[in-house]
């Protein structure tokens, strides 16, 4: 049998000409033209540099308004731990954006999980590290039931979450009986509860036990998503669900795992949550879920998954609290604090989209 | 010769609609196959059912004379079975290595791979371009590229080098050059040659004639669900090929092929 009809292996007799043409097929042309487009690109490679030029200019723009008092190292590590526990929310729902998914109820987890915790630790008297340990599961679980609703049930992520959001926030009312666990309480049955509202000062800066969590949560974090095949997989979920699964990817398995490491990133939340504010009350960080997304997107997350840094995340924490403690200083108020965050997130999706415009 | 894939009276059905309709297959060592059919004719569904991303009700499968039953591609796979998808499959924002490796990444060696489960990104990206080159592919200037700046007939050749790399039973191509202009598609039908040069055999679903009977050593009609008849397209014309696929004309006796 010869090796082609008959037509010669040159092609068809309309291709001849395809001879005397360019033979360079596969070369990655330059075409960054203009000086916006090779920012584009620039934004486009490293999608956490718009977090942190953000991040250093508003430092900068509130260090000049408010002046010196802001640029305290007791000022800037207070900042960190305002926004140590948002930071690990923001960090679990990293997570879930990047697999093209949303997570209302990351807060709502760690609320319940802290309560159980408390309930165990504090009016049954377990054992603290136990009554931790029962959380983290119980996180996990959580995390397991909004990921097999959303693989197995096949319902969307938002509609899965807002459901669990009500589910686990009524729980939580229901076991703590609407009460908050006292301070006091939890100082004489369990001080181990509080852990992570430990601190040590270094020349003015004073960093909690909470703090450090964060960032070895998010270092932890960045390592799996980037130095793993298992973090390659969530970003390729999150980039195009369809081809992830005929390249071999088991994308239902991989999702659950996704949605429980949340789970159990928000339980530990939980933790240091009593660390930080020193009760338990059933009634905190209800906020918290929209303050993660917040958070995540500004920190240049994409919401159509598969694109972005979980350290942008981290930035984007920074970015919130750096503004509130710097509009707070220069007495700006309240609203107004929340009118600016408002706008960071609108401009941070605008420029997200026209990152990704790059590609077309 | 064993055939590499022998496929016997293969059946499947969804609710009233059958969409294969007691059919054989055969792939024989080192050739290009070519299935052609209408749409509808139910070619996609054969090829489905023996690359395991359908499980057929009846009939049987051979891979290389042995019985097989796949529940999934990935089964396939892990046999050596690629498949090249019309859509390709790729991640468009993870890098040429990354989605060359995407499900059987190489770890690291020692404590960090093992349990660190550290990728081994250097040994990945020389392997992918190892095998880019290979195929006389492309001169990239980085394999850490993402795929989304590649062009079209690029992607392609990423797809075909994928399959290339890791087979070693047969590829499945899926409408290869359907999507390609007139040069990207001459690269590509010149890789088909290539990979068939390597000893290893190819399915082509095609519904371009001249590309068809370019690279086909024999054409796999399918009709109505089933296969019609193996034809030689030295010893058939295109039209001929169309009047048996729509069935115009009669098909010739069945050891034409």
């Amino acid at each position: 049998m010869s090796e082609t009809s008959g037509m010669g292996s040159k092609g068809q007799h309309y291709e001849q000409v395809l001879e005397g043409s360019d033979t360079r097929v596969a070369q990655f042309e330059v075409r960054n033209t203009t000086l916006l487009s090779r920012v584009q690109h620039i934004l486009h490679n490293n999608p956490t540099f718009v977090p942190v030029i953000v991040l250093v200019i508003s430092l900068l723009a509130f260090g000049l308004i408010a002046g010196g008092r802001f640029f305290s190292a007791f000022n800037l590590s207070l900042i960190l731990q305002q926004v140590s526990i948002i930071g690990m929310l923001a960090a679990a729902q990293s997570l879930i954006i990047l697999t093209a998914g949303i997570d209302l109820s990351v807060a709502a987890i760690m609320v319940l999980m802290s309560v159980i915790m408390g309930n165990l630790a504090v009016n049954l008297g377990v054992p603290s590290p136990l009554a931790i340990l029962l959380g983290f599961a119980g996180g996990m679980a959580a995390g397991a039931m909004n990921g097999l609703l959303i693989t197995k049930v096949k319902l969307p992520p938002f509609i899965t979450t807002l459901g669990t959001w009500s589910i686990f926030f009524a729980l939580n009312l229901w076991l703590s009986g609407a009460q908050s666990i006292r301070s006091q309480d939890i100082d004489d049955q369990a001080p181990f509860l509080k852990f992570f509202g430990n601190a040590f000062n270094i020349g003015g800066a004073r960093i909690t036990f909470g703090v450090i969590l964060m960032v070895v949560i998010f270092v932890a974090l960045w390592y799996m998503l980037n130095k793993t095949a298992w973090g390659r997989h969530v970003y390729a979920i999150g980039d195009d669900m369809e081809a992830a699964e005929m390249s071999g990817i088991r994308t239902e398995r991989t999702l659950v795992s996704v949605y429980m490491l949340a789970g159990l990133v928000c339980a530990i939340a939980g933790w240091a949550s009593i660390g930080r504010v020193g009760s338990i009350s059933p009634q905190s960080f209800y906020e918290g879920n929209l303050q993660s997304i917040t958070a995540v997107v500004i920190g240049g997350i994409s919401l159509f998954g598969g694109r972005g840094s979980i350290l942008g995340a981290l930035f984007g924490a920074l970015i919130v609290g750096v503004f509130q403690s710097g509009l707070r200083m220069a007495g700006v108020d309240v609203l107004w604090q929340v009118f600016a965050i408002g706008w960071l997130i609108i401009i941070a999706v605008a420029i997200d989209q026209w990152i990704r415009r790059v590609s077309a | 010769m064993t055939p590499v894939v022998q496929a016997k009276g293969i059946v499947k059905r969804y609710g009233h609609v059958t969409a294969i309709n007691h059919s054989d297959f055969e792939l024989r060592p080192g050739e290009i196959l070519a299935v052609i059919g209408d749409n509808g004719a139910g070619k996609s569904s054969i090829v489905k059912a023996i690359c395991g991303a359908t499980i057929p009700d009846e009939g049987e499968i051979l891979i290389e004379g042995k019985p097989v039953s796949f529940s999934s591609p990935i089964e396939a796979r892990d046999m050596g079975i690629e498949i090249v998808y019309q859509t390709l499959a790729l991640s468009p924002a993870l890098s040429i290595a990354d989605n060359m490796f995407t499900g059987r990444e190489i770890r690291k060696p020692g404590f960090l791979g093992k349990y660190l489960r550290m990728l081994d990104k250097p040994a990945m990206e020389k392997f992918a371009r190892e095998k880019l080159t290979e195929l006389g592919l492309m001169t990239v200037q980085s394999i850490k590229q993402p795929v989304e700046t590649l062009s079209g007939g690029q992607r392609q050749g990423v797809a075909v080098a994928r399959a290339a790399a890791f087979a070693t039973k047969f590829i499945i191509m899926d409408e290869p050059t359907a999507a390609l202009g007139v040069k990207e598609s001459r690269k590509v039908l010149e890789l088909i040659q290539d990979v068939k040069a390597r000893g290893i055999p190819i399915i082509l679903i095609s519904h371009n004639m001249p590309h068809v009977f370019e690279v086909a050593d024999r054409i796999h009609i399918h009709r109505l669900g089933k296969r019609l008849c193996t034809i030689d397209p030295k010893d058939y014309t295109m039209s001929d090929a169309v009047a048996f696929m729509t069935g115009a004309k009669e098909p010739p006796a069945q050891d034409a092929a």
